[in-house]
């Protein structure tokens, strides 16, 4: 581009020095995966022993299914928990409490963990001598994690209502469709992206939590990253390298997966808006198409 | 919203803010309840806070608990180690980030979605496992040693794990992404021709930075600044798992207080604290939060 800034290879310089620092660790955690060897410095010859011994191991497969249950229900759960609170504060500009529902809405995405879970395990065993639910476990779990995911979810439906065009749901109103269809083939379908991102980052995150999970729980669940910890806390151990592995290859998939559903979806949403003749897109750029006006910068 | 009723209405705001109340706001009140309680063994293990064994109501709060926190060093010495660590965390991810997050401003169209995407990644990949990541390469008998023995660089392992140089290794690790984005957020509108008029006005470049790009890219520094900031304070897995025996940090405290001293009305009073030092930044990083929002 221009002289005046920092240079090509300065900049290149500063990706390949920052990209590598974040991905080394993970990198080398997945090649020692494969290593014959128990010990980190001893490159013995390829081998899928550790994930050999990865399946026999009874407590991990226990807590992944555990961990795997509440995340599924953890994460449907946020969805339309967070989908509502999404379209209450993008569309209502004014209620009762409207600021300190933004506040709890948008606190535990940045709240130490520690506290999310210490006050939720004092809420839960003070409502279990009161009325005797819930019984701390999988169901504590789901509901903490719930609670943390629908606040993420909240954000994305959030940031995509607000690039949603209005004037498409008038339409169909003016053209005289009812609410529901409107919800249903318009608004939904317009926000889809931003669902289906929201329900496997809550997966993720429900997956991934150690602190909260381990706050809430009580004897009866042990939910995978606490399997994972209490291990790791006795050394490094292969099996949670094959492990970490496994986890890794699964993450990637899916956000692959994710990120190509949401460009083709996009790309469909701006191919039909092209198309459309009617006034509703001429009256205002949609505003998807001026928020992309940036390769053109 | 269009064509919905206030039925409609009260159950759409409804159901998310009870949910939030009754899971998020509520139970932060428990946790003051509970720190003014005395520890005793039993189920649980606390005093209730209004009895009626005097026949009538009867108020028994203690502030012994706080009384504890002021008197006993460690508390105060965790609470400042966890404010150092996180702070230099924090500036150390802004350093970093800073020259990570320009360069990706500045690469164009699907380069530049790729580079933001492996930003991202960590996001949804294990905490857990990245933090786990970095023992196998930081112990004594690990790769970065074997590494630098190999070259000939040292002949006894380098003390590299379990002390203060690890937990900030992993803080800057684990947070950088946190400072990335938001930087990269206010890099990628920021208006070239700006800089470009500095350079014509004959600012040198690093002139040109400090004067133009730096303060207009604040909200972004702030924001950044934040996010790594308030969680890293509060943080349990990395002292856990990388700190050493001199390694304070308050997360870590909370968490051996309440699973190995089993003492839950310190627990929360611990807790009362830290939410009260965090307050301030936590309302000011959500209106940058909102902000962005409504960008």
């Amino acid at each position: 581009m221009t002289t005046t800034r920092a240079g090509a290879p300065l900049r290149i310089g500063a990706l390949v020095l920052g990209f590598s620092f974040l991905y080394a660790p993970i990198v080398l955690l997945v090649f020692y995966s494969f290593n014959a060897s128990r010990l980190v410095t001893v490159w013995a010859g390829f081998s899928i022993r550790w994930y050999g011994e990865l399946m026999k191991n009874e407590a991990f497969r226990a807590a992944a299914v555990t961990s795997l249950e509440v995340a599924a229900m953890a994460a449907t759960l946020s969805l339309v928990l967070g989908t509502l609170a999404g379209f209450s504060i993008a569309r209502f500009s004014r209620f009762p409490g409207r600021l300190l529902f933004g506040f709890a809405l948008l606190a535990p995405l940045v709240v130490p963990e520690v506290i999310l879970g210490l006050s939720l395990l004092l809420l839960f065993v003070a409502s279990e001598s009161w009325i005797g639910w819930p019984s701390r476990g999988i169901v504590t779990i789901t509901i903490a994690h719930a609670t943390f995911g629908a606040c993420f979810v909240s954000v994305l439906v959030r940031a995509q209502l607000a690039g949603f065009d209005r004037a498409v749901e008038e339409a169909a109103l003016d053209l005289g469709a009812r609410p529901w269809t409107v919800l249903t083939r318009i608004t939904l379908p317009g926000i889809s992206p931003a669902l289906v991102s929201g329900w496997l980052l809550a997966f993720t995150l429900s997956l991934d939590d150690l602190v909260v999970a381990s706050f809430v729980t009580g004897p009866s669940a042990t939910t995978l990253p606490m399997a994972v910890f209490s291990s790791v806390r006795l050394g490094v151990s292969p099996e949670v390298n094959a492990l970490a592995t496994l986890f890794l290859a699964l993450v990637f998939v899916l956000v692959s997966l994710a990120a190509w559903l949401m460009a083709r979806a996009e790309r469909r949403r701006q191919t039909s808006l092209q198309e459309l003749p009617s006034p509703v897109c001429c009256a205002r750029p949609p505003p998807a198409v001026r928020e992309r006006g940036d390769p053109a910068r | 919203m269009i064509g919905i009723g206030p039925l409609g209405r009260l159950v759409l705001i409804g159901l998310p803010f009870v949910w939030l109340a009754l899971f998020f706001l509520f139970p932060l009140l428990i946790v003051l309840k509970i720190s003014l309680a005395e520890s005793v063994v039993g189920i649980p293990p606390y005093t209730p806070l209004i009895t009626t064994d005097g026949g009538g109501l009867e108020l028994r709060a203690t502030l012994a608990n706080f009384a504890l926190l002021a008197n006993d060093d460690l508390y105060l010495r965790a609470y400042l180690g966890s404010l150092r660590n996180a702070a230099l965390a924090t500036a150390l991810c802004l350093l970093i980030g800073y020259p990570i997050a320009y360069a990706i401003a500045r690469t164009k169209g699907t380069r530049r979605q790729f580079l933001l995407f492996l930003v991202m990644m960590p996001f949804w990949t294990s905490f857990l496992i990245r933090v786990y990541a970095w023992i196998a390469i930081l112990k004594p008998n690990g790769l970065l040693n074997a590494f630098l023995t190999a070259l000939g660089l040292i002949t006894v392992p380098l003390p590299l794990l379990n002390n203060g140089f690890s937990v900030e290794l992993g803080l800057v690790y684990s947070y950088l992404p946190f400072m990335i984005l938001p930087l990269y957020g206010s890099l990628s509108v920021l208006d070239e021709s700006l800089f470009e008029a500095a350079a014509d006005l004959g600012a040198r470049p690093s002139r040109a930075f400090l004067g133009v790009t730096l303060p207009l890219t604040l909200p972004g520094i702030a924001a950044g600044s934040l996010l790594v900031l308030i969680p890293a304070i509060g943080e349990f897995v990395i002292p856990d798992l990388l700190g050493g025996p001199d390694t304070l940090m308050i997360g870590k405290v909370l968490w051996d207080e309440f699973f190995n001293n089993r003492d839950w009305p310190v627990a929360a009073a611990v807790t009362v604290v830290l939410v009260a030092v965090l307050a301030v930044p936590i309302i000011v990083a959500q209106k940058f939060l909102q902000r962005e929002r409504a960008a």
